[in-house]
C-alpha cells in the first residue's frame, strides 16, 4: 500500500531476514503486522555461495536458498491480495530453479498471476579463466595476490550487481525478484528509484537508499537485537523487523510494526550504523559512494528515528567480487572439565592431546591449531580477568591443516580424554569432530562493463 | 572520576576479513570529546594487545558522536578459516566497553 503523507510520496520497505539462519517467523510478522509495501531478504553469506555450487553440481533443480521457499510457501496466497514484493538474493547459483519451484508452489496453491522475475549475470565461475586471459587479474583485495594460482581451486565467484537490475524487474511488474550475488543495500534502494524515479547522477539520493539498506539490512540488529544497553530493550523477544518509511526527497524514517518488541531509537540505529564500517567517508557499493559522516539521525516519536542530510558521490569503475576458493580442512572439538581445580584440568587435558598427535607423528603449525579455555575469558583475552577458581569450564579445540586425514586423527583425541584423561570430564557429545573444508574467501575487483554488460532480467507469470 | 566506557558510551563490532570493526558511540554530545580525546588507536592497541596483532586504524563521525576503530589482524585469519570461538569478532565491541576514562563527575551523572 502507499501512504501519502501532506504532499510527498511515501513507501514502505522492510528487511525480514538478516541473514540465512534468521528467525523463521520474522517475514511473516513483517508482512501481516502492519502496512508494508516491499520485503527485502538477505540468505548469502560470504561463502553461501560455494555450498550452493555444491548443491548445484549434485542437483541441476538445487543451488538456491531452500529455506525462502519454505517462506513463499506460507505467504503465497496472501502475497498478490496485500500487494506486497519480496526481494532477495535468495536465487543464489540457480535463481531459474528457485523460480521453477515457486511456480510449482503456485500452481500447487491455486495462486494465478504471480509475476516472478530473475536477475542473473553475477555468476563468473564459467569466465574466470576467459577474464583472467583478457587481463583481468582478479587480485586479492586483502593481499594483493592475483587469483590465477588458486584459479583451479575456485569454487564460487560472483560480482556484487546494484540496484538497476532489481528496478528493472519492478518495472516489469514482478512481485518476487530472485537475484544471486547482490548488493543487501540494493534490495533496499530498487523500490526507491522504483518509485520515485531517481536518476544515476542523484548520488545524495542515491546515498539515502544505500544507507537505509544498511540500517535494515541485518534485520533486528537496528530494532534492539545486539544493543548494548539490553537491558533498555523491551520484548526483545519479539522484537520487531525494521522498516524504512521513504521519501522522494531522500530523507526516511527507521520504524518497526506498532505493537512488537524491540525498540528504534537513535542510539539502536546509531550503533548498527557503525556496524562492519570501515572508512565511513566512503562507503562504496555499486550504485554509489555514500559518506556516513553527512548523516543526521533525530528520535521523530516513539520507535521514529528520521534519517537526513546523507551525501553521496559518484560510483566507481569497478564492481566488487566475491570468491570462495578450497583452502585445506579444518575440525574443532569441546569438552567440559567440572569441579575443583577446573582450569587446571582442562590446561592438562590439552596438552595430553596435543602430546598424543605428537606420538603419531601428527604436528601442526602453532598457528594451525587453537586452544581456547571458555568461561576464562578466552573471547577477550588480557581484558577480562577470570577469578583463580572456576566452577567449571569448556575446553575448545582446533586444528587446520592442508591434509584431511591430519585433520581427522586430531578429531580421535578428544573421546579418550573421558576415560584416560583427568576426573570430571563431561560434555562430549556428537561423536568425533570431522575435518570440514575450509571455503576461504576471496574479494577482488572487476571493471564494471565486464558485468554489466552481460546482466539479464526476466519476468514470467505462474 | 574513572569510570568504564560502558557506562559512558555503547558499542557494536564485526568483521572486515582478517580485521573487526569497533563502532564506540558516546551517549550525549558532552562526552564525546571525553571519548574522542582518551579513546586512541594507540590505548584502543594497547587494551586489545593479547587480540590485535596488527594495526589499529580511528576513524572519526561527530555527527554520530562515534568513533570507529579498525582492529587489524585479530580474527586468526576470519571469517571460515578462523579456528577461533569469535572468528567475527562479534564481542570486540563489549571488550572495549571494558576500558577506563577519565570523565567530570558531572558528566557521568548526565550519560547515565
Amino acid at each position: 500500500m502507499l501512504i501519502f503523507g501532506a504532499s510527498m510520496k511515501t513507501i514502505r520497505i522492510g528487511n525480514g531476514q538478516g541473514f540465512w539462519g534468521d528467525n523463521v517467523d520474522a517475514p511473516v510478522e513483517l508482512l501481516r503486522g502492519g502496512p508494508i509495501d516491499y520485503i527485502g531478504m538477505d540468505y548469502l553469506a560470504e561463502v553461501t555461495l560455494s555450498i550452493m555450487m555444491r548443491q548445484k553440481l549434485k542437483n541441476p533443480k538445487l543451488g538456491y536458498a531452500t529455506d525462502f521457499i519454505g517462506f513463499i510457501r506460507r505467504v503465497l496466497p496472501e502475497l498478490k491480495e496485500r500487494n506486497v514484493r519480496i526481494l532477495t538474493n535468495a536465487g543464489g547459483l540457480n535463481p531459474r530453479a528457485c523460480r521453477n519451484r515457486i511456480f510449482e508452489l503456485a500452481r500447487d496453491l491455486g495462486v494465478q498471476g504471480l509475476r516472478v522475475g530473475v536477475v542473473e549475470g553475477d555468476d563468473l565461475l564459467p569466465r574466470l579463466k576467459d577474464l583472467i586471459a583478457a587481463g583481468h587479474p582478479l587480485k586479492n583485495m586483502d593481499t594483493g595476490e592475483p587469483l590465477a594460482p588458486i584459479v583451479d581451486r575456485v569454487m564460487s565467484a560472483n560480482a556484487y550487481l546494484g540496484a538497476k537490475p532489481v528496478v528493472e524487474a519492478l518495472r516489469q511488474g514482478a512481485h518476487v525478484v530472485l537475484c544471486g550475488r547482490i548488493t543487501d543495500t540494493a534490495l533496499a534502494l530498487a523500490p526507491m528509484i522504483h518509485e520515485f524515479g531517481w536518476g544515476e547522477g542523484d548520488w545524495n539520493l542515491l546515498a539515502a537508499g544505500t544507507i537505509a539498506g544498511h540500517i535494515i539490512e541485518c534485520g533486528a540488529q537496528c530494532t534492539g537485537g545486539n544493543f548494548s544497553r539490553f537491558w533498555e530493550v523491551p520484548d526483545l523477544w519479539n522484537a520487531g523487523y525494521p522498516i524504512v518509511e521513504a521519501r522522494e526527497d531522500g530523507a526516511f524514517v527507521v520504524t518497526k510494526h506498532e505493537g512488537t518488541g524491540g525498540m528504534v531509537t537513535v542510539d539502536t540505529v546509531g550503533e548498527q550504523l557503525v556496524y562492519e564500517m570501515g572508512d565511513p567517508t566512503a562507503y562504496i557499493t555499486p550504485d554509489v559512494t555514500a559518506d556516513f559522516t553527512s548523516i543526521r539521525l533525530r528520535q521523530e516519536g516513539k520507535d521514529r528515528v528520521e534519517v537526513s542530510g546523507v551525501e553521496g558521490r559518484p560510483n566507481t569503475p569497478s564492481l566488487k567480487v566475491s570468491a570462495s576458493y578450497l583452502a585445506g580442512y579444518k575440525a574443532s572439538g569441546q569438552i567440559t572439565l567440572s569441579g575443583p581445580r577446573a582450569v587446571e584440568k582442562a590446561k592438562l587435558a590439552a596438552e595430553i592431546v596435543w602430546k598424543r598427535l605428537e606420538r603419531a607423528g601428527v604436528t601442526f603449525a602453532p598457528e594451525d591449531r587453537e586452544e581456547e579455555l571458555l568461561g576464562t575469558g578466552a573471547c577477550l583475552p588480557g581484558i577480562f580477568q577470570a577469578p583463580d577458581e572456576l566452577p567449571e569450564v569448556v575446553l575448545r579445540l582446533g586444528v587446520k591443516d592442508p591434509e584431511s586425514a591430519k585433520v581427522e586423527r586430531f578429531g580421535k583425541e578428544i573421546a579418550p580424554l573421558v576415560t584416560a584423561g583427568p576426573p570430571g570430564v563431561t560434555g562430549f557429545a556428537g561423536g568425533r569432530p570431522k575435518p570440514q573444508e575450509i571455503v576461504a574467501y576471496w574479494p577482488a575487483l572487476l571493471a564494471r562493463e565486464e558485468v554489466e554488460s552481460r546482466i539479464q532480467v526476466t519476468v514470467e507469470e505462474a | 572520576m574513572r569510570v568504564k566506557l560502558g557506562q559512558i558510551a555503547h558499542a557494536r563490532s564485526g568483521d572486515k576479513g582478517d580485521a573487526s570493526n569497533v563502532g564506540l558511540i558516546a551517549q550525549t554530545p558532552e562526552l564525546y570529546p571525553v571519548i574522542r580525546e582518551q579513546v586512541t588507536a594507540e590505548r584502543v592497541k594497547e587494551h586489545f594487545r593479547e587480540v590485535c596483532r596488527g594495526p589499529v586504524q580511528r576513524y572519526e563521525l561527530p555527527n554520530l558522536l562515534a568513533l570507529n576503530f579498525i582492529l587489524h589482524d585479530s580474527l586468526g585469519g576470519g571469517g571460515t578459516e578462523s579456528l577461533k570461538n569469535d572468528a567475527q569478532g562479534k564481542t570486540h565491541a563489549q571488550g572495549l566497553l571494558q576500558m577506563e576514562v577519565e570523565v567530570p563527575a558531572g558528566l557521568v551523572e548526565a550519560g547515565g
